[in-house]
């Protein structure tokens, strides 16, 4: 589904990505660990466009194309659909209208047509209710006056209504109580499917006792430099990046 | 030759075509003039025209119009599509084939000012002029000056009138025209309506409108004021609106200006009986090189008097916007509230915005506040939004939207919200559109 060939990417003239080889199967879970500073963050933010990095080297493939080619908003009509470490706040922009908005976006990039009201609030509100968010939040501005973890809660709920193929997930558990972690965990688990793929970037195992993941992957210096299974992530929260660093060097 | 003289001398050959008119109207007429003459065009030395120059409209040479032709088809193309009273005039004549009143109530009157001049001029000889004098501005002097057509709206006690009143003001291409309309309105005690004025024209014109309307509020009445500006690009448009307000009245002014070349808007209200409630909202939208000039002031002239103020400009290209909103108490005018925000989006680097607000307060007993904010569009919010599927040019469109959101939301009437909207954010595609979602949800509630 998604092969990233050896890419290289600079950020600011300062090289981040030094060669990342990394290919992620339908019906996949990966996790991608490592140490501040390694590069993380680069990875699921070129994959989704975001300005400022320049890819020097290498590609990335999605079902065949090049997402490099492609405009922000085309990866994500693809199914390529990134959850923000720090989710923006849009004063001014309700979330149903960002619901409808995208998923409207995305159906009519497939030549599908609008998805008739009455069938979308039913979709949103089961997403809602499974995401133990209140109806309220649909009226309120993009993730304004959002607590942390209702903030997190928000980016999943938009995965649960926009059914990407490939989830990207930044650092979805940072900040959260180990209640709201719970609740993101279930929305995560809930995609999993044959036909989708998710790739969760995070710094500490605990997000994967919940989410279990079947490949591990470890990122220093903007390289994978060790892939497992998820035993993997247990030997890392008991020996740390350290250990295999210097395994490295 | 000065640049009054010219005004002057077309004055002078109106004033021979005219006839037999009271000659309290030729007094006035006169001072207008006099007053005209001796102000001359405000320069930028004045600190009220800072940052408006109006040499465009002092350098001018403006014929007066002498029919109000326009065909139906056309007229139907651009003007709001809402069931309401209306009265049109073209380029500042009065057209009763483009104008309906036929079923007004009694207790409520909407005619033109040279039928209201013709049948009952003593009525109309106290009011006019009573809040906007030929000393306030050289535009009002000269709109004295010149003044024979506009319209008059009386309501009488206690009616509340259904169906909006729409005056409608259109402005024709061809020979540079000027317009000096007259607006006065006199709502009775307890009286509600909802007074829209809009300027629309041919894409070609560029003609000057100099409007001045006076609208008093008596005990308890409620106004809802639309002024839907959406004059041609080339058309010079300067208007003076003096509220004056009651114990217990509401007025609330809803300021959308799209279209002028160069565009004044003096909006004043009196605050002078207790309980009395203003509200401005205001949004501007400039593109190309468009002057916007909005002056607000709310003279909170009694004790426990309201003002509410919300004004949202938004330029893009080369456009200059100015803002100068002033809240002033006077001597012992306790508990009063008076609140103030303008907040500006600059669309691109070279588009301007002067903003000045103003508080004046002689009370010590008073809640204020005042903000002004300039900034552009969020980047990351656009970002966020592409990473949703959302094109580019739609993602500014609704960020736009969203920014006009605080006043626009206000805009009860579809008909001119969906008029800004087109303005402020283009065509947004069908799928953006939230309508039947209300609906839906209520009904999944049930």
């Amino acid at each position: 589904m998604l092969q990233v060939n050896d890419l290289h990417v600079t950020v600011e003239g300062k090289e981040i990505l030094k060669g990342l080889t990394l290919t992620i199967n339908a019906g996949e879970v990966h996790a991608i660990m490592g140490p501040n500073g390694a590069g993380k963050s680069t990875l699921s933010a070129v994959i989704a466009g975001k300005d400022g990095y320049e890819v020097t080297q290498g590609s990335i493939t999605f079902e065949g194309q090049d997402v490099l080619e492609m405009e922000i908003e085309e990866r994500a009509q693809a199914g390529l659909l990134l959850g923000f470490q720090y989710p923006v706040e849009i004063p001014g922009v309700k979330n149903i209208y960002l619901l409808k908005s995208a998923l409207n976006a995305q159906r009519a990039a497939r030549g599908e047509g609008e998805m008739p009201a009455p069938e979308f609030m039913k979709l949103v509100k089961e997403k809602l209710g499974f995401m133990k968010m209140d109806a309220s939040f649909l009226q309120r501005a993009v993730n304004e006056g959002f607590s942390g973890g209702e903030k997190k809660r928000n980016e999943i709920l938009q995965m649960l209504v926009l059914q990407p193929k490939l989830a990207m997930l930044d650092e979805i558990d940072s900040g959260l109580d180990i209640d709201a972690m719970k609740v993101v965990a279930d929305g995560v688990n809930s995609l999993r499917a044959e036909e989708r793929a998710i790739l969760l970037v995070t710094h500490y195992q605990r997000l994967l006792d919940y989410i279990v993941p079947d490949k591990v992957h470890v990122l220093v210096d903007g390289r994978i430099v060790k892939t497992g299974d998820a035993e993997l992530a247990k030997e890392l929260e008991a020996n740390g990046y350290e250990g295999i660093e210097e395994s490295v060097a | 030759m000065s640049d009054t003289q010219t005004f002057l001398d077309t004055l002078a050959t109106r004033s021979q075509q005219r006839a037999g008119e009271p000659t309290w109207i030729a007094a006035r007429r006169q001072a207008g003039a006099a007053r005209f003459d001796a102000m001359g065009f405000p320069t930028r030395r004045d600190e009220e025209w800072k940052y408006t120059d109006v040499r465009a409209i002092a350098k001018g040479n403006f014929a007066l119009a002498d029919n109000a032709e326009f065909s139906q088809a056309q007229a139907a193309a651009i003007t709001l599509p809402i069931d309401a009273y209306r009265l049109t005039f073209v380029d500042g004549v009065f057209s009763a084939a483009l104008s309906d009143v036929d079923a007004l109530p009694d207790s409520v009157q909407v005619m033109p000012l040279s039928k209201a001049l013709t049948d009952n001029h003593e009525a109309v000889g106290g009011p006019l002029g009573r809040l906007t004098g030929v000393d306030f501005s050289t535009f009002a002097a000269l709109n004295t000056a010149f003044m024979e057509e506009g319209a008059v709206v009386r309501i009488a006690p206690g009616t509340v009138v259904e169906k909006p009143i729409l005056l409608q003001f259109l402005s024709r291409a061809g020979t540079p025209v000027m317009s000096h309309p007259r607006i006065l309105v006199e709502a009775a005690g307890r009286s509600e309506a909802t007074l829209i004025e809009h300027y629309v024209g041919e894409a070609d014109a560029a003609n000057f409108t100099n409007v001045v309307a006076e609208l008093m509020l008596d005990r308890g009445a409620i106004l809802n004021h639309y002024k839907l500006q959406e004059a041609p690009i080339g058309d010079l448009h300067v208007a003076s609106i003096h509220v004056e307000q009651n114990r217990d009245s509401r007025y609330t002014s809803y300021n959308l200006n799209l279209g002028g070349a160069l565009v004044r808007n003096d909006l004043i209200s009196d605050l002078n009986g207790q309980g009395a409630e203003t509200n401005f909202y205001g949004l501007f939208f400039g593109q190309g090189r468009q002057h916007v000039d909005n002056h607000t002031k709310v003279n909170h002239n009694a004790p426990l008097t309201f003002s509410n103020e919300n004004y949202k400009g938004i330029l893009d290209d080369r456009a200059h916007g100015v803002f100068n909103g002033k809240v002033y108490v006077k001597r012992d005018s306790q508990k009063i509230e008076g609140f103030q925000s303008n907040q500006n989006l600059l669309l691109s680097d070279r588009a301007q915005i002067d903003a000045k607000p103003e508080l004046e307060i002689y009370a010590d007993d008073v809640k204020c506040s005042h903000g002004t904010t300039t900034g552009q569009l969020d980047e990351d919010a656009i970002y966020a939004l592409r990473t949703r599927g959302i094109d580019e040019a739609t993602a500014r469109g609704l960020l736009t939207l969203a920014f006009a959101g605080e006043v626009l939301e206000q805009v009860a009437l579809d008909a001119i919200a969906e008029r800004v909207e087109l303005a402020v954010a283009g065509k947004l595609p069908e799928r953006f559109n939230l309508a039947g979602l209300v609906e839906a949800a209520a009904a999944l509630n049930d």
